[in-house]
């Protein structure tokens, strides 16, 4: 899967590593960003408040 | 004829493919797809983990200071305490004042206090933002549980706060001693608690929110302060509690109490 990911890159190697590393960086940021804080809602080990408020 | 079958034979299985790539049955082909998809939510959980524990911190850090610079821009300018505790008189004698000024109900609303704890460090100071939703605790540290007391009240001004992540700013709330200090601090002036004890108790025990903790029909008499976080820490089976009672208080223009002035302009930025 990666591996046909790399090879449909366009251009030289050098560019297509770049390229992945973008691609990298770019799911890690909207993981960070937007599904992480999301997630977390579900998370039950981070609940500190007693009762139901 | 048969020449050009002979020729063409070696040629036909690498027409299309690269050199020196193999070619993968459909079962090694799916094993692969589902190795490298396996592998990349370990990555992301990883990842998630990551993000748990370090960076809602630094996230959590940043809200907290944007919400205590809020909270001093509306709060009255610090006064210089006019003389440090004079020499040979007793330090621990505090000033009276009187009976506290408290906010009215109507004013607990957004950013309305500080909180001072040396025990959890120097320049502990962190904001306390009404309600305990998770848009205040996993942003902005402290919630005030709505209908609980007002700082310096009689009855119960009830705190929560997360023990891990999202800023954990009642991380250490174990290490407190009977006797260690809270200060607190609104616009109305600087009320110090003194830590009485903590107890652990099941997640379902609203009553200690009470303004008689843990006695839902009394009259309350006392001024107390209340902390609740997650117990054990990493873990949200229990709740841990730290009850402290009011020790003394000042009005803002009398100046914060010498122990925390330090930590008060550093806080509002003028240190």
């Amino acid at each position: 899967m990666y591996g046909w990911i790399f090879r449909s890159l366009p251009g030289p190697r050098w560019l297509r590593i770049i390229l992945s590393l973008l691609l990298a960086l770019g799911c890690v940021a909207v993981l960070m960003l937007f599904v992480f804080p999301w997630v977390s809602q579900f998370n039950p080990l981070t609940d500190s408040t007693i009762g139901s408020p | 004829m048969a020449r050009s079958v002979v020729d063409a034979g070696p040629r036909l299985p690498e027409g299309g493919e690269r050199p020196g790539r193999r070619r993968r049955t459909p079962f090694q082909l799916v094993a692969q797809v589902l190795g490298e998809l396996l592998i990349t939510a370990g990555v992301i959980l990883l990842l998630f983990v990551g993000w748990e524990l370090w960076w809602t911190n630094i996230d959590s850090g940043i809200r907290q200071e944007q919400a205590l610079e809020e909270f001093f821009s509306e709060a009255p300018s610090i006064v210089e305490v006019p003389a440090p505790p004079a020499q040979g008189e007793s330090p621990t004698t505090p000033e009276d004042f009187g009976a506290p000024a408290v906010l009215p109900q109507v004013d607990l609303t957004g950013t309305f206090a500080a909180v001072y704890i040396p025990r959890f460090g120097e320049d502990y100071s962190r904001p306390v933002t009404s309600g305990v939703g998770s848009d205040v605790l996993d942003n902005l540290g402290l919630g005030h549980y709505p209908r609980t007391g007002a700082p310096g009240a009689v009855g119960n001004f009830a705190l929560a706060g997360h023990r891990q992540t999202h800023g954990q700013v009642l991380d250490q709330i174990h290490t407190l001693v009977p006797g260690d200090r809270i200060y607190v601090q609104t616009r109305e002036g600087y009320y110090t608690y003194v830590f009485r004890n903590t107890e652990i108790v099941l997640p379902e025990r609203a009553d200690v929110l009470a303004p008689v903790p843990t006695d839902p029909g009394a009259e309350p008499v006392d001024r107390i302060l209340t902390l609740t976080s997650c117990n054990p820490r990493f873990g949200a089976q229990e709740r841990i509690i730290a009850y402290s009672a009011l020790e003394s208080w000042r009005p803002s223009d009398a100046g914060p109490p010498s122990e925390i002035a330090e930590q008060v302009a550093r806080a509002a930025g003028q240190g």
